[in-house]
């Protein structure tokens, strides 16, 4: 089967192909400028959705779900199955140690970095709010906004150039972004949170996020998350670069 | 413990849901009916297939009962109607997808977020709206064409406004 078909192009967009099959696609998109543009916008169309909506995830859930339970109608049919898988506890114990998770501040930064790149890396005309023509100004305005000098790591050597930074809001208060390209188009973006608790150091974490992969980690006062929609392992060495540059 | 598999489904059942309504009063509700659902038939739940994919069924099913009610699969037909004969001739910004998902019918705005927000395969989708996957494939066609023609104001004056400039 040579045909292209458009639910190959949908599964492609979906990220739902085998290799061999995405390769396939690939190549018939190189030369379907259409084709390409189709999968290029419900690509955007996924990634809004979910950049739209993610912060759902990170809500407190109500109390009424944490105490739902099944039916009372039902109970003197389902309370001897239910009480013998404890399901007689309702749901509340259970989410209350999974918030408890959430709350950790660790647990939230890969999710909020992912969060702002998969709103920022796709933007075509304003990626970052100040330019990396301006490099001194963006670091001096970012670090008197975090209220923590901040240090902007160099890519070149991997390829990537800085495209600039911006100002976010964070949990609890501002965060700065950096984004930087390489001449492919691929974009990366470190996330930088000032931490109120106790200042401490963490190893490296990986988190997936979706399509987006995130390393992140802790030091003393500042927490970061470098994020980009690639490989692990390319991630990984991107991120140990920029570890040791910030931790000469 | 069982109902931890379920606990741990609620903060993305209320993201999908919060899609699917528009409304965080609406969608707990619906996440509220659909875990008293999942409670009660949880025996019915095949240990190893998915429970994500289940609880979604769930959902599906808890959702389209409410549009019955509601009587809203009417509502979405008229609006496809009126839509249709008026184009929008303002442009529509990124944050306007929320308003442009409202204006999808059901069927396919639960296709185009169970595939391109939740990221179920196919199958999963399948399975959860109990549709077979070429259902699946051209209610996903439509619905990302139909959101694109909505979102379009802003797209179609971009790229004019590009040729121009070259």
């Amino acid at each position: 089967m040579s045909t292209i078909t458009e639910t190959d192009l949908h599964a492609f967009a979906d990220w739902q192909l085998d290799e061999a099959r995405r390769l396939r696609v690939e190549a018939h998109l190189a030369q379907h400028a259409e084709a390409a543009e189709n999968v290029r916008v419900w690509r955007e169309q996924n990634e809004v959705l979910r950049a739209l909506y993610n912060p759902v995830l990170n809500e407190p859930v109500p109390q009424r779900l944490l105490a739902a339970r099944a039916p009372r109608a039902r109970w003197p049919y389902y309370a001897l199955a239910a009480g013998a898988m404890g399901l007689s506890f309702g749901l509340g114990w259970v989410v209350h140690g999974y918030q408890a998770e959430q709350s950790i501040a660790t647990a939230t930064l890969p999710r909020r970095a992912a969060v702002a790149y998969a709103v920022y890396a796709p933007e075509v005309r304003h990626p970052v709010e100040v330019g990396a023509e301006q490099q001194d100004h963006l670091v001096k305005w970012l670090s008197k906004r975090l209220g923590h000098e901040l240090k902007v790591p160099i890519l070149t050597q991997q390829g990537f150039e800085l495209v600039g930074g911006r100002l976010l809001p964070g949990g609890s208060g501002p965060v700065a972004q950096f984004m930087y390209q390489d001449s492919k188009g691929q974009r990366i973006t470190l996330y930088v949170s000032r931490r109120d608790a106790e200042p401490r150091d963490t190893a490296f974490r990986f988190s997936q996020e979706d399509k987006i992969a995130v390393f992140y980690w802790i030091d003393g006062k500042l927490g970061y998350a470098l994020s980009a929609e690639m490989g692990r392992a390319r991630l990984l060495a991107v991120a140990t670069v920029v570890y040791r540059q910030l931790n000469p | 413990m069982d109902s931890a598999e379920i606990a741990a489904h609620i903060p993305r059942l209320r993201r999908y849901a919060r899609a699917l309504t528009g409304d965080s009063h609406r969608a707990d509700d619906l996440v509220q009916d659909t875990l008293e659902r999942a409670l009660a038939k949880f025996h019915l739940w095949r240990r190893g297939s998915d429970m994500r994919a289940w609880m979604f069924a769930i959902m599906h099913n808890v959702f389209i009962n409410q549009l019955k009610a509601r009587r809203e699969f009417a509502l979405d037909d008229a609006e496809q109607a009126g839509l249709e004969g008026a184009p929008r001739s303002d442009p529509m910004e990124m944050r306007d997808l929320d308003a442009a998902l409202r204006r999808l019918p059901a069927e396919q705005r639960e296709v185009l977020l169970l595939v391109g927000m939740e990221q179920l395969s196919y199958a999963e989708a399948s399975q959860a709206l109990d549709v077979p996957i070429g259902t699946v494939m051209s209610r996903l066609s439509r619905g990302r064409e139909r959101l694109r023609a909505l979102m379009s104001g802003a797209n179609v004056t971009t790229t004019t406004n590009l040729k121009v400039i070259k």
